[in-house]
């Protein structure tokens, strides 16, 4: 059987594209998961509201960003998408189709994949590599000789060769070389969508950014749209078109990346850009660097939650939370009040021109 | 602190319960009817209907739970069918001298496997090590009864030494006389604890040796002595937990080295219960003995968080 | 494509790849200690799985004018019992009930204890609860003392010591396998797995079920050395095999007379259980560094 044959098995086809390119590929409206958390015999229970009402969209072989400190809901967000853990609230579509009955989880996830972080504990040590490739088609019915022989294509595509890797177990590689073989396996559907959760975070420096050129000569090759999950600001602003920022669950801030890096709105992204060290003296930003660790998830504060650590809080911060506003540029948005003429807040712009509909 | 102590103190209660339960369950698993152990074998039909009342076997058995339970909770164990004592009177005669041979077998091993624990895990590799390990391996794979033995012939019947068997003469005393009868049953008893305990030790010691702290101390000057004490303080709360739960399993596994010896404590009560399925004195002393146990395990809990800052104490 | 050759790292010797265990099962004969214990407890089995093969004396015949004869009387290599029996057929036709005793309790704790770990482990919730609440009751014991008190309520008997003992191992083990399986539960590649629409069946077969039966299996090997302990304890006290069995704990109680007489031989039947018992421990030790894939 050539190669061609095999991906001509019909599960490990891409799926057609549906709406064009015009239709988001994956759109996500109201998203909310809280943990109960505590609550033990005596213990007073809490609530973590680890994503809070978080709306956004990824297009059609774009790459999207998703930046925050940990413990901000990026990883919480991602399992959200791929249906590890089921969502309290909100709605999932991919590529028009609401996952429910019209989309099955098991056919959400034959479409989009995941890459995690530990490349260590995302393999199983007791399979061997093309066994841990071959699992995901075969769940879905494919031969075991066919399934076998998308292992080894896959492994040709992520730079290993089948003949050295395929009989090993992932104790015997290097990280660089296990996350290589959870890209393989993220590919052996043939999804559409991949979500890289920290995905090069724990890698050298160099192995990473080899990593990095990978994923895009797949992304190129295979037609993909990313949503890529990283707290490195440099990986994001290299690999992606879009970036949202997040703040303990909730999206502060939204855009195209050279319009988040040069003209941030939002306190926390302009602390966060800050923060990124600079050997550059024309760079170096007067920004006051953030402080102190994020505000405990299980009581956040009342209204905008950052302003226990923003510089610019005023009364009105504490008071309204803040929603998702436009900045004026194309698809750009921040959650601040200083971006509301209607909040306020005296460094709030005067004048209101026409609102635009929030992303 | 104290809310810690609350806290574990009520969720022991559902435990007390479970134990007596399976305490209470001992007789009822029993084969034939719990009636036939109560009853002298020649017993008229009358006297047996006369004693079903009696002991409320007529009653369902979630009742004969609660008037079973109400009366250990008020120290009335039953009677005891061999003796016709009262089965909290034995036990209590019998515990005091089970406990004394537990506290000063736990006493020998705790020392010794401390002594030989740190000493291994010091001096890792080295010959000392090993035979410290062999020491140990041989202490946890040791039927002690047959230890128990084994002393016997050389230190009682070779040697003429020791006495081989009993507790001396009448209640016991702390004179030479009765204590010389104590050493042979705490030495035997006091090889698994020890082999458990060096274990434990050698492993901590080890393992704290090689992390950056130690590092770091010895960076700042510390003498070895000092070092040492750093690492004496951080074993404690593993060792703690280790030797609670073995002193434990000392007052509970008693029965064989008592048998051995003939050692009059609970396990030796525990063995006459048993071939005169005298099944009353089982139920009582295996509860007492249980009830050691889980206050022993509430003891350690409380004083582990005492002393070690990472338990969460809320 | 654009992925440069010079990804590709060369591993200098290519290992042609083996099953998990055959690599441990390598591993394990490197170790001397390893190798002489099994040697020793395949010995001993051996020689009692094929006892009445061996033309050995009869281990019941007794002679009340041959008893207690000392250990190197001639045709009597290991002297006679309180009844004139040869001591070194009683001993190899010991091993026979000594051996499945100490064994068939672990083995059996070991498939239901394993049932209900990883299930607890694995369903969670209040299937969860039910089974490691219960577990706990049984850890408010002191095993010695669960297994006497089970065995002294059931009565005497080889079956009812079985059983007692199955109830006292079962316990451990459920508390192993659960965590394990807790925390193996948790680990990405289930994730993955599951983002790949496996089914929950699928992934205990080959993701689950895989990963946690090594540590499980380890953990009881090292109860096995315990359980002989136990097991002969049993009968030592009497509440295990009857009399004329050879076994050696209840050979040990009927000898314990003899210690005044012929000390040497009274106390050869512990020193097999000890044998035995220190084998089967050094093995469990030299399986679990064997284990150690990373190391």
């Amino acid at each position: 059987m050539s190669e061609a044959d095999v991906l001509r098995q019909e599960v490990l086809a891409p799926v057609a594209d549906v709406g064009g390119p015009q239709q988001p590929l994956l759109a996500v409206r109201g998203l909310s998961k809280h943990f109960a958390v505590g609550g033990g015999l005596f213990g007073r229970g809490g609530v973590v509201r680890a994503v809070d009402d978080v709306n956004f969209s990824v297009d059609k072989g774009e790459v999207l960003g998703i930046v925050g400190e940990s413990g901000c809901g990026k990883s919480t967000t991602a399992r959200l998408i791929i249906g590890l853990i089921a969502p309290d609230k909100g709605e999932i579509t991919l590529d028009g189709e609401p996952v429910g009955p019209a989309l099955t989880l098991r056919e959400l996830r034959r479409r989009v994949q995941m890459v995690f972080q530990d490349s260590y504990a995302s393999l199983n040590p007791r399979l061997t590599i093309e066994e841990t490739i071959a699992f995901g088609p075969k769940v879905h019915g494919i031969a075991p000789a066919v399934a076998r022989a998308r292992a080894h294509e896959l492994l040709r595509k992520v730079g290993l060769d089948p003949s050295l890797f395929a009989d090993r177990y992932p104790h015997e590689l290097s990280g660089g070389q296990r996350q290589r073989i959870n890209i393989a396996r993220a590919l052996a559907l043939a999804p559409r969508l991949v979500i890289l959760d920290e995905a090069v975070s724990a890698l050298d420096k160099s192995v990473e950014a080899q990593v990095l050129n990978l994923l895009l000569d797949l992304k190129e090759e295979l037609g993909l749209t990313y949503v890529f999950i990283s707290h490195d600001l440099n990986v994001v602003r290299f690999i992606s078109d879009r970036v949202i920022v997040m703040y303990l669950g909730e999206v502060v801030e939204s855009g195209p990346v050279e319009a988040l890096w040069t003209d941030a709105r939002h306190p926390y992204t302009r602390a966060l850009l800050a923060a990124m060290p600079s050997l550059d003296a024309d760079h170096r930003t007067q920004e006051a660097p953030i402080s102190g660790d994020p505000p405990n998830p299980i009581d956040p504060p009342s209204g905008c939650r950052f302003h226990t650590r923003c510089a610019f809080a005023e009364p009105v911060c504490s008071a309204e939370a803040p929603r998702l506003m436009p900045t004026g540029n194309e698809r750009h948005a921040a959650a601040c009040h200083m971006v509301d003429p209607a909040s306020g807040h005296s460094r709030a712009p005067v004048a209101s021109p026409e609102i635009q509909h929030a992303i | 602190m104290l809310a810690f102590i609350a806290k574990r103190l009520l969720l022991v209660l559902p435990v007390v319960f479970a134990v007596a339960l399976v305490c209470f369950m001992l007789v009822h698993i029993a084969p034939g009817d719990p009636l036939v152990s109560v009853l002298p074998p020649d017993a008229s039909a009358q006297l047996a209907e006369q004693m079903k009342r009696a002991y409320g076997f007529d009653r369902p058995l979630p009742v004969q739970f609660g008037i079973w339970l109400w009366k250990a909770v008020h120290g009335d164990l039953g009677t005891s069918i061999a003796s016709g004592r009262s089965v909290a009177e034995e036990v209590f005669r019998a515990v005091g001298n089970t406990l004394r041979l537990a506290f000063l077998a736990a006493f020998l091993g705790f020392a010794f496997g401390a002594l030989f624990g740190f000493t291994a895990g010091y001096f890792r590799d080295s010959w000392i090590d090993r035979v410290v390990t062999i020491i140990s391996i041989a202490g946890v794979s040791m039927p002690h009864y047959w230890l128990g033995m084994v002393l016997v012939i050389v230190f009682s019947v070779q040697l003429g030494w020791l006495p081989a068997v009993g507790a001396g003469p009448g209640g016991w005393a702390w004179d030479w006389d009765h204590f010389q009868h104590i050493i042979l049953p705490a030495v035997t008893m006091s090889v698994i604890p020890m082999g458990i305990v060096t274990r434990t030790i050698r492993a901590l010691v080890g393992d704290l040796l090689s992390q950056e702290f130690v590092l770091a101390l010895r960076a700042k000057g510390l003498n070895e002595l000092r070092v040492f004490k750093h690492v004496a303080k951080n074993a404690a709360p593993t060792t703690i937990a280790i030797m609670g739960l073995q002193l434990g399993y000392l007052l509970g596994g008693s029965i064989l080295i008592e048998f051995v010896f003939s050692w009059p404590g609970t396990g030796f009560l525990l063995n006459s219960a048993i071939f005169q399925r005298d099944l009353p004195l089982l139920q009582g002393t295996i509860l007492v003995l249980a009830m050691f146990f889980v206050f022993l395990n509430l003891i350690v809990d409380v004083l582990q968080a005492a002393i070690d800052p990472r338990i969460k104490r809320g | 494509m654009t992925i440069v050759a010079t990804d590709i790292v060369r591993i200098a010797v290519v290992d042609k790849a083996r099953g998990y265990w055959t690599n441990v099962g390598r591993r394990l004969m490197r170790d001397p200690v390893s190798v002489l214990c099994a040697v020793v407890l395949i010995l001993i089995a051996l020689a009692a799985i094929f006892a009445p093969y061996l033309s050995l004396a009869d281990p019941f015949l007794g002679s009340m004018i041959r008893r207690l004869r000392p250990i190197g009387t001639p045709g009597y290599p290991l002297g006679t019992d309180e009844l004139g029996r040869d001591m070194l057929s009683r001993l190899v036709h010991g091993g026979r009930l000594s051996l499945l005793i100490g064994l068939l309790p672990v083995v059996t704790a070991f498939v239901i204890g394993t049932t209900l770990g990883v299930s607890a482990g694995y369903v969670g919730g209040f299937v969860n609860q039910t089974i490691m609440r219960t577990v706990d009751v049984f850890y408010a014991f002191p095993s010695v003392l669960l297994a006497i008190a089970i065995s002294g309520a059931l009565g005497a008997g080889i079956t009812n010591s079985l059983v007692s003992l199955t109830i006292v191992f079962i316990p451990p083990i459920v508390r192993v396998a659960e965590s394990v399986t807790t925390s193996v539960r948790g680990l990405d590649f289930v994730n993955a797995a599951r983002a790949s629409g496996a089914g929950p069946l699928t992934i205990m077969r080959v993701h689950v079920l895989g990963n946690v039966l090594g540590p499980i299996f380890v953990y009881s090997t090292s109860l096995i050395s315990v359980c002989m302990i136990l097991a002969a304890g049993l009968s030592f006290l009497g509440l295990g095999t009857k009399p004329p069995q050879p076994e050696w704990g209840l050979m040990l109680n009927t000898l314990r007379t003899a210690i005044y007489i012929n000390p040497w031989v009274a106390a050869l039947p512990g020193a097999m259980i000890f044998t035995v018992s220190i084998c089967f421990n050094l093995l469990s030790d030299g399986m679990r560094s064997a284990m150690d894939v990373r190391s």
